[in-house]
């Protein structure tokens, strides 16, 4: 099956040699970060995690979201999204295999990574990242390769894969749990230091990732002869609403019991964020763009006219994802840094060879995408007809 | 014999992985034929159930005071001094504020707002980096020190995240070029890896105190929590200390008597 | 065979680049590494030289020992070696070791210059300083 990645278009040839050029460009880049270390980067003693591993948590929501395809369809038998199910599978490897990526350029260490297998310790959330990362990737290639395999072939897909199925129900919404555990268990981080971390991270995957997939449809029905139909589009619709709607009360939630309560722990970074601390703003701008892209789009989603639109739904989708992703990518985790422990100001920006690493993951991630996506195009067009599965 | 395409790699991708795993894994359980009996503690070591440090801030009356320690941890350590926001401290200075926002409060007294305080690693009973540390690279020793183990550490930098106290510092780059007089009979880091101060275990285990304490002048007092006749409990039991953040459980072994 | 003239090419191309660093490098053999053991503080232990364990044993095993000692030092606090003899040591690669060898350049890099070995302990361990020769 992989071999239908081999046949493509002038175009589809052209996009991934581009693809290719980024991410040697960004391995280059990364070859100076190993040899220089992470100085390059723009984190300091204050801020230690950055825009790495930002990239990351907002790629394990993209990730989880495969199960807003899965659960309706598998669990509820809601046919319409029949056709897309291995969309949202094959994305579900890319992005994470985008979020190991992205540790993996994180570490200081990178050489040593293995030491997180050969000494496993329980009592350590990023142990569990590990195994739930890596478990939710080796099922969605497992599943979608098998699924479109029988799909190919016009048979119903083998017994044993319908527990896998059923597994990474819970899965999904582990991966994002576990790592919203990442930050929300840490003593002496008062912005991520509550409990509705989690329940933050999954309302904001359940807008994004389904938003990005609705827009690699729309991208689809553009470059191949694939669209599943208004029904499925119309679904996720709903689905990307009442989640932002969620992921946004939640947030308001947030700034409630900081400012009600008035503790300077839990108000503190949420004043460097929308009005600045101790004169440092660099994120103000940004955090209202956020807010005024996140109210736009729940304006466009909630109104039904405007929801079922198709030449204006994938505007809304690109603000929500642009929204989401300033909150997640940018604010989240420099925010939980600032003020520092001890309540000094440090801010963090990223610098260029951190921009261009990272361009370079996406590339690859895209790279993987495309070819899953080529695939799964190409298997489609070859079988026409929908096989139950 | 005739074999298809599938079988063929199902075979060769099961013949590669016994070719690299098998050894690999031969060669993890299969470790050392040392003895272990042959590696034991030194002779003469200081010993205790749990390390403590008591700070007597009325034994630091300059800001040189606390230099003079700091200076100490940093020669023998071969602590860096970069002068950027990517800098490494063990154990530093700062305002009662920054120390102890937990005890902040308007109307403070004038001793206590324009001092400065030595701030370092508390070496927690109950530390939230040993708990975040997918490695064990930091781990607590029966003795209650909060021990790195540098050789092991992958840089994730989760323990720096975890600590409430911000003792941990990242080696961003090769700190080498920023030390100013290596002390040969210590290692430096390298880059990638988090370092903070040990207690000075290998000190410990020579029989001296560690270096801060030494070039304290008293200021600084080293001893057993754990033991009840130790001049650390003696200092605690007369004295009114305060620590740094403790509604958060932790369980400090450093004291501050103001 | 079908296409048989390519295939045949590709297979002479990869012999030739798979073999090509013997062939490139055939009679530059680097000599035989030499470790001296000549420094002060060699000399200075008289007519019973002794390591910590047998040459054979160290020149065998002192990777492993290392890592034993690195293990058992740091994480387990045992800082004493009963080596050879029932001799003690202190265990410690740069106060142990490399007092003796304090000739890193004539004696460590002599083997693993050869054997093209890397080992990154260098990194942190500092190496005892020597004078230019």
């Amino acid at each position: 099956m992989l071999e239908k990645a081999f046949y493509g278009s002038k175009l589809y040839w052209t996009w991934l040699l581009l693809l290719l050029g980024l991410a040697g460009i960004g391995f280059g880049t990364y070859l100076i970060q190993f040899n220089q270390g992470l100085k390059i980067t723009g984190m300091s003693r204050d801020v230690t995690w950055g825009f790495y591993i930002a990239q990351f948590t907002y790629l394990v929501g993209v990730a989880a979201s495969a199960v807003m395809l899965v659960l309706p369809y598998y669990l509820h038998n809601y046919k319409a999204f029949g056709k897309i199910t291995i969309l949202g599978e094959f994305l579900a490897v890319a992005a994470v295999t985008m979020c190991l990526l992205f540790i993996t350029v994180d570490l200081g260490q990178p050489r040593r990574i293995l030491n997180v297998v050969l000494h496993p310790t329980p009592n350590s959330i990023l142990f569990w990242d590990m195994v739930v990362l890596n478990g939710y990737l080796g099922l969605n290639a497992v599943i979608g390769w098998t699924i479109l395999g029988a799909e190919r072939k016009g048979v119903a897909p083998p017994q044993w894969i319908k527990p896998l199925i059923y597994l990474s129900i819970p899965w999904a919404v582990s991966i994002h749990t576990v790592t919203a555990f990442l930050y929300a268990g840490l003593p002496g981080r008062h912005f991520w230091l509550t409990a509705i971390m989690a329940a933050r991270f999954l309302a904001s995957a359940f807008c994004a990732g389904p938003a990005l997939l609705v827009l690699l449809m729309f991208i689809l029905r553009r470059f191949s002869n694939f669209w599943p139909g208004s029904e499925p589009i119309r679904s996720l619709a709903k689905i990307i609403t009442y989640a932002m709607l969620l992921n946004i009360f939640f947030l308001l939630l947030e700034v409630f019991t900081a400012f009600y309560s008035n503790i300077p722990g839990h108000m503190d970074t949420f004043k460097y964020l929308y009005v600045g601390l101790d004169g440092h703003g660099k994120l103000v701008p940004w955090m209202w763009s956020s807010a005024f892209m996140a109210l736009t789009s729940i304006i466009l989603l909630v109104n039904p006219g405007t929801r079922n639109n198709e030449s204006i739904l994938p505007w809304t989708l690109v603000m929500l994802i642009a929204s989401t992703w300033i909150d997640k990518g940018l604010a989240l985790v420099a925010g939980g840094f600032i003020p520092s422990p001890l309540e000094h100001v440090t801010e963090y920006w990223p610098t260029a060879p951190e921009l261009m690493i990272s361009l370079g993951v996406y590339a690859i991630g895209s790279l993987v995408l495309t070819v899953l996506y080529k695939v799964a195009m190409a298997v489609k067009q070859e079988v026409g007809v929908e096989v139950p599965h | 014999m005739s074999i298809d395409r599938r079988q063929f790699l199902k075979l060769a991708g099961l013949s590669a992985a016994a070719a690299v795993g098998g050894p690999v894994a031969a060669n993890i359980l299969m470790r050392s034929q040392l003895q272990a009996a042959d590696e034991t503690p030194a002779p003469g070591a200081l010993t205790a159930r749990r390390w403590g440090m008591v700070v007597d801030m009325s034994k630091f009356t300059s800001e040189a005071d606390i230099q003079r320690c700091v200076a100490a941890c940093d020669k023998a350590h071969n602590v860096p001094h970069i002068p950027t926001k990517q800098d490494i401290k063990w154990i530093w200075e700062e305002k009662f504020g920054n120390a102890f926002p937990d005890h902040e409060q308007v109307y403070l007294a004038e001793s206590l707002e324009s001092r400065l305080f030595p701030v370092l690693c508390n070496h927690c009973d109950n530390p939230p980096c040993v708990r975040v540390c997918p490695t064990q690279a930091t781990y607590k020793r029966p003795d209650g020190i909060v021990m790195m183990d540098f050789h092991r550490c992958i840089g994730c930098r989760f323990c720096m995240a975890a600590c409430p106290y911000g003792s941990r510092s990242f080696n961003f780059g090769d700190p080498r070029p920023y030390v100013a007089q290596t002390n040969p009979e210590y290692p430096t880091r390298t880059k990638g890896v988090v370092e903070k101060c040990t207690f000075c275990v290998e000190r410990l285990a020579k029989g001296l105190r560690p270096a801060c304490v030494e070039a304290s002048n008293g200021a600084l007092i080293f001893g057993d929590l754990a033991d009840p006749n130790s001049e650390v409990r003696q200092l605690l039991k007369e004295r009114y200390s305060i620590q740094r953040k403790t509604a958060l459980g932790t369980h400090p072994s450093v004291y501050y008597l103001i | 065979m079908y296409d048989a003239g390519k295939v045949l090419t590709g297979i002479v191309i990869f012999a030739v680049l798979v073999t090509f660093p013997f062939f490139l490098s055939a009679g530059k053999a680097g000599p035989k590494p030499d470790p001296k053991l000549d420094t002060p503080a060699i000399q200075a232990l008289g007519a019973e030289k002794q390591c910590v364990e047998s040459k054979a044993f160290m020149k065998a095993n002192h990777m492993q020992l290392l890592n034993d000692w690195r293990d058992n030092a740091v994480r387990e606090g045992h800082r004493q070696y009963v080596g050879l003899g029932g001799k003690k040591y202190d265990i410690s690669l740069q106060n142990t070791c490399m007092k003796c060898h304090s000739n890193k350049t004539k004696f460590c890099d002599e083997c693993h210059n050869y054997m093209a070995v890397k080992p990154y302990c260098w990194d942190c361990h500092v190496a005892p300083k020597e004078k230019k020769a």
